[in-house]
């Protein structure tokens, strides 16, 4: 289904290590399988008992799930990751320019850069956030990239997480867990750490408050509750930044301000780091049915009492429609030419793209423009007969709510098996904070992995697993 | 701290003390079951009772045996206050206030809840039944230990503490309130020594056999028993000694703070009374009566608790 042979980041088709694994390699030829194996159960352990977990909807025996961890690193040179880290930060930074100017003057609509029914057909678009600069013109606080390899040097943007990228917690738990597994390897390599993300994490949003804001910001996590699926990584990164988790019962508004009940009456919170959609933060400006949100907290944020992060309405830029005008956004706010690539994309509501897709669909990866999470998606080359005429269908009712992309050759590492080491596809996901005091990227990130073999999904929810990312120093 | 995290901790820890006084519960139930000619199921009515959930249980079965009782105390899923769903409910509440834990007491209620869940999935033979109620009550003494070894001493610890001797000072009054018939001085007739099988219960039910064996030597009636369980502050599942702690750590919450709440007047008004009170008032005025008034003034004051640090809007 992909391309006979996909570029391996460790082992070089005339079967050579890549010098990044080098000492891995090594490392690993002296070790005892049974000994490897033996860890890869305890890390299991490890997970399970620090609540590791992830919820599914609507099962109730498997409700907490482990997501599988596989003790093989990914592992990054220093000057590879120079380089992608230059093109991370050119994108946020686009991104933001390009969040305020569509809640401003709109002009990348008035040069022609950009269509209006972009933004106005936006599903995510919110017409309360017009007019609204948000401190430091920063609107995507906690941005994920998600990238993807083909060969040595060609890195592709996947897909922009502007709204609430997730799997943060799981970056820095693999690298614990890694680091208490096997010791030794962070003597034989340097590997550049991740551990100063959630302090980093609450200066950068501390450096966000509001105007209202008078003495040491308060910060605190919003959450929609236990039952999320990702409760544990907000609860993560609340005590990691030690600040409350709050749920939308323990907010109201007082004075002007959002407050949260403590033992001893209603405490003002400056900055929100909200792990709650746009759609239920505000019952009052939103979904009136939500019982997550906090009445009012609309108001108190145009009107400068809090700072939410991300703010409302940053999911445009998540939008695959959107992102198809990516390499357009980057150089209409920068004036630079793009790092990083855009996979090339066809959007379906243009007719002749359209019909180019129907002509190739069992050779393109399908996706759904407000998709997310790997759901609603069609991979043409995996697609039966039956799949393909029924997705067909869908595609020909509804082209505008579509993009199709080739499918890549995506990059393999290993995984330890059974077997031993056998190849999987993967993926990137590096973590971005912005403050007005600068872009910080921490080295590596997330990655997901295919656990199945040949397998081009590497979502969670649907059966990939993590690694250990590291990014080698010089 | 957030007015819900005080409560998800308060709570955290009455569930595990209360499932810890369930193993008590049916570990006595289980040894005079075990021990005594009779072979009566009589014992078991009167476990139910203490552990308030005898209508529950009655609704559920035609008769009382004690497998029946034992599986319904330890894991039924319709018992709301069995020790599986305890469990449950503790780990519940330590996820909900996880950022207020360190993460040894956090791994300690995990896999507390871990082990019990693997432990309670089927029904515990008469066999394994010693071992699950040792687990159980290790598992909850690993817990505390956690938090005695991990925890900052400040309004956290205190309302973890609060949940602990709440709970503790109920089930002991709960405890000697379905018996306290067999302490009245008219049944010291009976047998003034240890032989009494409702003595034995009462004591091994809070794991004082011992010490009280240790304080009183073979000076033992049903007085030194009530004055033990109900007055003598070295015990620590005496009322005495729990609302010493609730005195305690409310005290430092007012310090804390620097507020004084109403929650502050009730928990003195029954700290003085058990400073005052002599075993022989106690039996004038009536064991039951006494009782049942302290039962209701502990559940009012967990309210005024509730109420005064905002556990809920």
């Amino acid at each position: 289904m992909t391309s006979q042979n996909p570029f391996d980041e460790m082992t070089l088709a005339d079967g050579s290590i890549r010098e990044a694994y080098q000492t891995f390699a090594d490392w690993f030829a002296a070790e005892d399988p049974t000994r490897l194996r033996a860890k890869a159960r305890e890390a299991e352990d490890v997970f399970r008992l620090t609540g590791i977990t992830f919820n599914v909807y609507g099962d109730p025996d498997a409700s907490e799930r482990l997501i599988p961890f596989d003790i093989v690193p990914r592992i990054i040179a220093a000057r590879e990751w120079a380089k992608l880290s230059k093109g991370i930060e050119q994108r946020v930074r686009a991104l933001n320019a390009f969040l305020h100017d569509i809640h401003h003057r709109q002009e990348i609509v008035r040069a022609g850069r950009l269509p209006v029914e972009m933004i106005a057909r936006n599903d995510a678009f919110l017409n309360q956030m017009i007019g609204v600069s948000p401190p430091g013109d920063i609107y995507t606080h906690i941005v994920g990239i998600d990238l993807v390899r083909t060969g040595p040097d060609q890195f592709y943007v996947l897909e922009d997480n502007a709204r609430t990228p997730s799997g943060v917690s799981y970056m820095l738990e693999n690298r614990e867990t890694m680091l208490h597994m096997f010791p030794e390897l962070f003597q034989q390599n340097k590997v550049q750490r991740v551990s100063r993300y959630p302090q980093t994490l609450h200066s950068s949003l501390a450096a966000c408050a509001p105007l209202a804001c008078d003495g040491d910001p308060v910060v605190a996590v919003l959450t929609p509750g236990i039952h999320n699926s990702a409760y544990y990584e907000h609860s993560f990164l609340a005590d990691q930044m030690g600040v409350e988790l709050v749920e939308g019962h323990d907010l109201r508004v007082v004075d002007g301000r959002v407050a949260m009940r403590t033992t001893q009456g209603y405490k003002a919170i400056d900055v929100l780091y909200r792990r709650v959609d746009d759609d239920f933060l505000d019952p009052l400006n939103f979904r009136p049915d939500s019982q997550l949100g906090v009445p009012g907290i609309f108001d108190v944020y145009r009107a400068g009492g809090i700072t939410i992060a991300n703010a409302p309405g940053t999911g445009v830029a998540d939008d695959k429609a959107i992102y198809s005008y990516m390499p357009d956004i980057v150089e209409f706010y920068t004036g630079e030419k793009p790092l990083l690539e855009n996979v090339p994309t066809w959007r379906c509501s243009e007719p002749d793209a359209l019909a180019h897709v129907l002509d190739n669909l069992s050779e393109l990866v399908v996706k759904e423009v407000h998709g997310s999470g790997g759901y609603g998606m069609l991979i043409g080359p995996a697609a039966s007969k039956k799949e393909l005429r029924a997705f067909r269908k869908k595609l020909e009712a509804r082209p505008s709510n579509y993009i199709a992309q080739p499918t890549l050759a995506l990059s393999t590492a290993p995984i330890f098996t059974k077997k031993g080491l056998s190849p999987r596809h993967l993926d990137l996901r590096p973590f971005v904070l912005v403050s007005p005091e600068g872009i910080e990227i921490t080295p590596g990130g997330l990655t997901r992995v295919a656990l199945k073999k040949g397998s081009l999904v590497v979502n969670s929810s649907q059966g990939g697993g993590t690694k250990d990312t590291w990014v080698l120093e010089e | 701290m957030l007015g819900k995290t005080a409560g998800g901790l308060l709570w955290m820890f009455r569930y595990l003390e209360r499932a810890e006084n369930l193993a008590r519960l049916v570990e006595t139930g289980q040894r005079i079951a075990l021990t005594r000619a009779d072979r009566s199921d009589s014992e078991w009515t009167s476990v139910l009772h203490t552990a308030a959930t005898y209508d529950a249980f009655m609704a559920h079965h035609d008769e009382i045996t004690g497998d029946a009782v034992v599986d319904w105390l330890l894991r039924a899923s319709d018992n709301p206050a069995s020790v599986l769903n305890c469990v449950e409910a503790a780990r519940m509440n330590a996820r909900t206030v996880r950022t207020a834990l360190t993460r040894e007491v956090w791994e300690a209620v995990n896999e507390c809840w871990m082990t019990l869940r693997d432990a309670l999935a089927r029904k515990v033979t008469t066999r394994d039944l010693p071992r699950v109620l040792g687990q159980i009550r290790q598992r909850s003494a690993f817990v505390r230990g956690t938090l005695h070894g991990t925890m900052l001493r400040n309004d956290i610890y205190d309302f973890a503490r609060l949940g602990t001797f709440l709970e503790r000072a109920d089930a002991t009054a709960r405890l000697l309130d379905v018996k306290y018939f067999v302490l009245l001085p008219s049944a010291a007739g009976v047998g003034s020594r240890l032989d009494n099988a409702q003595w034995e219960v009462l004591l091994r039910a809070v794991s004082g056999e011992g010490m009280f064996r240790m304080v009183h030597g073979r000076k033992q009636g049903p007085a030194e028993i009530a004055r033990f369980l109900i007055l003598d502050g070295r015990m620590p599942r005496s009322l005495k000694f729990c609302y010493t702690k609730i005195g305690n750590n409310l005290g430092h919450l007012h310090r804390d703070y620097g507020i004084r709440l109403p929650c502050h007047d009730l928990s003195d008004e029954i700290c003085m009374k058990l400073d005052q009170a002599t075993i022989e008032d106690i039996f004038d005025t009536g064991l039951h009566q006494f009782l049942q008034t302290f039962i209701g003034q502990n559940v009012a004051l967990a309210a005024q608790i509730e109420r005064d640090y905002r556990f809920t809007e």
